[in-house]
């Protein structure tokens, strides 16, 4: 949901800086993200102190401490849960979820999977670098079969998830795909995630220029195809987009697989809210209602 | 001793003991009689077997007593089960169509009801639990009135039919009673008092309620599903998010999530979702987001015995969560302390920014008790701490224009802005981190900052010891035995006390309801004057004692505890004290005599 702006208040990327400097390896794919999204919040115009940017642990869910909006860094796999009380308290606020591969399809799977087919409406950005870089080498649930890491030096035997399927299998209502290389079409992502009602997630290849030699910006580089240049591609189809999404070799979709519009938010369902965020609600109930609650008991 | 009358009904789960127990329920509290009502079952939809037993009387009624006055077997397995319990003066009620009565003592009256001639039992399958409802009240000297208005409440849903149907039934059996059998020497009385039923799951729920909960979530778990429930069915009118989520972790941080949002939020769960729960309490009190975690405890480890009562998880919440941080963990006392307790740590939590435990189990959790309304305070005291909720209140503006959401204070509590005000943007981490809310492990990892910022929320723990109450000794304080529990013992242990001074042993008690802080040097003055000490409670290793021993050197003279699922009755605890003062043993696990 993006929030009113005031009249006077214009938002600038200096608004959005951080407190301290990024700290990922020079190269990072995660340097890429950090900017487009910055940039869709000046495009959008949304105030910082009505975002809350929400993540997991690992090098990408460091993120939060370098934009300057609101911020939750909570525990590996469980932005996702945070990011559903946060948005169920207060429905007002913008709601980024930004993390990694491991984070989200590992350890969080389980949030995953259950805050899609709540459609909860905020926007969450995987940086999937196929491979755990802060615990230093790790084979992640996206590592390719076959990949060599220090915790399966002699191959991968584990087929990978497919992100995308499985946001489509789970009933998410905006399903997307960028490349950190290409800046403007992530922004333009971005910006569609967030103005999407609902649980939109965009699946970012963010290479890891330390531990991942495999998938790297030049193995990326001639296998992406950007769906949006595909005239023909229709992103409601979701047939279409499970088609899609089982692309993967010499070419590589990127952009929106699938939107759809006509199912009710988490937050739009819950008549509770209808009167406004809970955040902002008086704490006593009315007294019928309580002395209602008592005589029920006896 | 206090009059009071208790009624056992035995059957398998299905059979329909929970109707006639609520119909008992209703009209004792409708003559203005306390009640106590315990249901001991299984983790089974269909079969096996359940005894409820309901006691009342018109003083408090505070546990589920030594004796059964009248024994309604629903099958052949509850009467061969229950009838060796009842002794003089007591009565059981059975369908002698199906059941075989054993063996009763001297004193007991047997009372068959030949059901297939009474009711026509090919429409009725319950025409049995019927009759003995109407036949029962016969004897306890209630007026028929009482039952039809239970009964038609109780079957108004089903139709008018269905109604009538069983108030006929009611009557033959309640008639023939009045011809057949005698009347009970004590008849139930009355008084003008009117009290509320409840649950403890529906008491800790309408408590957070009362203290303004705006978001509870759960994963169903026995014992505390009730809360859920309760919330479930009263969420759209008290204005509460009620959310059912995928797993405990989920519901914590869920929790967690709508705190720091600026609500108040609440959760329940079982020992086996606590442990699940345990780092997102850690993220609570690193976050310093309030958040309350009810722990209905049951018998572990494990799935252990899901519908088993137990005060075995005390060290899984002194335990929980790794590092060091201020906590709160309090066990209500009983049914009506279960609402009360909700508001109460709601403003420590809110004051002190951390973590809070509502330490439960299933004896309160799912036994129900007569409750006096005015327990129910739908206005309690709010106190929400340093929060800033918006930009004009008084904020954390600081010499440089910068909110330091961590701001290192005297007490360790820094002001609190919620997301969505202007000049107050910060990040709240689980990392480690400063006064702003950035992460020391993004620059080096100071250690003179995170020995600060680790005093800083360590000096709330002495703030949030002198918010709460030291407990206070009840009785003599130059009693023979001072009897020593925690939580839920508190009525079987008052009881204990009532019987050993009328057997010329004077008792006193010490229950205590804040486990943490503990107030160990109040519990020492206390104890350093007591004759003989004895600790009580539901588990096997005496996690209490054990607990009270490493704050404050205390070691009682004896332990009395018990760990087969079943709560405490007063005689377990009478005789073992005796068998202690008699120098048989220091550790007395009494045997539990109802076969269930």
């Amino acid at each position: 949901m993006v929030t009113a702006l005031a009249a006077t208040n214009h938002v600038a990327m200096a608004d959005l800086k951080g407190k301290v400097e990024p700290d990922w390896c020079p190269g990072c794919g995660d340097f890429g993200v950090l900017a487009a999204v910055q940039k869709a919040l000046v495009e959008l115009q949304i105030p910082n102190h009505n975002v809350v940017t929400i993540s997991g642990i690992g090098c990408s869910s460091n993120f939060p401490g370098f934009i300057n909006t609101y911020g939750i860094h909570t525990l590996h796999g469980r932005a996702l849960a945070v990011a559903t009380g946060v948005k169920l308290a207060n429905h007002d606020l913008t709601v980024l979820v930004t993390g990694g591969d491991g984070d989200g399809f590992g350890i969080g799977g389980n949030h995953f999977v259950h805050n899609m087919r709540r459609n909860v409406d905020l926007l969450y950005i995987v940086m999937d670098n196929q491979i755990y870089g802060l615990t230093t080498g790790q084979t992640s649930p996206t590592s390719r079969l076959g990949m060599k890491t220090k915790s399966m030096p002699f191959g991968n035997i584990e087929a990978p998830v497919n992100p995308i399927s499985l946001a489509l299998a789970a009933g998410a209502t905006f399903v997307a795909r960028g490349f950190s290389a290409e800046q403007k079409h992530l922004t333009d992502l971005i910006k569609q995630g967030i103005q999407h009602k609902g649980f939109s997630f965009l699946d970012v290849f963010s290479p890891c220029v330390t531990y991942n030699h495999d998938n790297t910006y030049q193995w990326f580089r001639p296998r992406v195809k950007k769906l949006e240049d595909d005239s023909g591609y229709d992103p409601a189809d979701w047939m279409a987009a499970m088609g899609k999404s089982l692309l993967w070799g010499d070419e590589i979709p990127i952009g929106k697989f699938f939107e759809r519009t006509d199912v009710p938010t988490l937050h739009g369902a819950e008549p509770v809210l209808d009167a406004g965020p809970l955040a902002h609600a008086d704490m006593p109930i009315p007294g019928d209602v309580t002395r209602a609650f008592i005589e029920e008991l006896r | 001793m206090k009059q009071t009358f208790a009624i056992g009904i035995g059957g398998a789960a299905g059979q329909g003991v929970a109707t006639p127990g609520d119909i008992f329920a209703k009209i004792f509290s409708r003559r203005g009689l306390h009640l106590n009502a315990y249901n001991a079952y299984q983790s089974i939809i269909r079969g096996g077997h359940t005894f409820l037993t309901i006691r009342t009387g018109p003083e408090k009624i505070t546990n589920m007593g030594d004796r059964v006055d009248l024994l309604i077997p629903l099958n052949q397995g509850a009467m061969d089960r229950h009838l060796r319990l009842l002794t003089a003066g007591a009565a059981c009620l059975y369908n002698s169509d199906t059941i075989k009565p054993g063996v009763a003592a001297e004193g007991v009256q047997l009372c068959p009801l030949p059901v297939s001639k009474l009711a026509d039992i090919t429409r009725n399958k319950v025409a049995q639990n019927t009759l003995a409802l109407g036949a029962a009240l016969s004897m306890m000297g209630v007026g028929f009135q009482a039952l039809e208005e239970g009964l038609a409440e109780q079957f108004k849903k089903k139709g008018e039919a269905v109604v009538s149907e069983n108030i006929g039934i009611a009557r033959v059996g309640y008639e023939y009673a009045t011809a057949n059998f005698r009347p009970f020497t004590w008849p139930i009385p009355m008084t003008g008092n009117r009290y509320a039923v409840l649950s403890g799951n529906t008491a800790m729920a309408m408590g957070g309620a009362a203290a303004g909960v705006k978001f509870y979530c759960a994963y169903p778990m026995s014992p505390s599903t009730g809360v859920l429930h309760w919330m479930a069915a009263h969420a759209r009118k008290a204005g509460i998010m009620v959310r059912q989520v995928e797993d405990e972790i989920g519901v914590v941080n869920m929790a967690i999530g709508a705190a720091h949002a600026g609500v108040r939020s609440m959760c329940a769960t079982s020992g086996g979702g606590f442990a699940l729960m345990s780092e997102g309490l850690g993220l609570s009190a690193m976050m310093e987001t309030p958040v309350v975690v009810i722990d209905c405890q049951r018998a572990g480890p494990s799935t252990g015995v899901p519908t088993k009562t137990e005060q075995g998880d005390l060290w899984q919440m002194l335990g929980a969560a790794f590092g060091d941080y201020p906590r709160a963990l309090v066990a209500p006392l009983d049914i009506g302390d279960c609402f009360k307790v909700i508001p109460e740590i709601f403003n420590i939590v809110d004051r002190f920014q951390c973590p809070g435990i509502v330490l439960c189990d299933l004896l309160l959790s799912e036994g129900r008790l007569s409750v006096d309304p005015q327990v129910l305070d739908f206005a309690p005291v709010i106190d929400r701490g340093e929060l800033i909720t918006n930009a004009s209140s008084a904020s954390g503006a600081n010499g440089d224009g910068i909110y330091k959401r961590y701001k290192i204070t005297e007490s360790g509590v820094s002001p609190r802005a919620i997301p969505g005000i202007p000049g107050h943007t910060h990040t709240a981490a689980s990392d480690e981190h400063d006064e702003y809310g950035v992460l020391i492990s993004d620059e080096f990892t100071n250690p003179t900052k995170r020995r600060a910022m680790m005093e800083k929320r360590m000096r709330k723990v002495a703030g949030i010891e002198a918010a709460v109450p030291p407990p206070v000794l009840w009785g003599p304080r130059d009693a023979d035995v001072t009897l020593i529990g925690w939580g839920s013992t508190k009525g079987v242990i008052e009881e204990a006390c009532e019987i050993l001074t009328e057997q010329g042993i004077s008792a006193n008690q010490l229950q205590i309801r804040w486990l943490v802080p503990l107030h160990g040097e109040a519990i020492l003055d206390i104890l350093n004057h007591a004759q003989h000490t004895f600790i009580v409670e539901n588990n096997y290793s005496g996690q209490f004692a054990r607990y009270l021993r490493s704050e404050t050197s205390f070691v009682p003279d004896g332990y009395i505890r018990k760990y087969d699922g079943e709560p405490f009755m007063p005689h377990h605890i009478v005789e073992a004290v005796k068998e202690q003062l008699s120098g048989k043993t220091k550790l007395s696990v009494p045997a539990h005599e109802i076969l269930v």
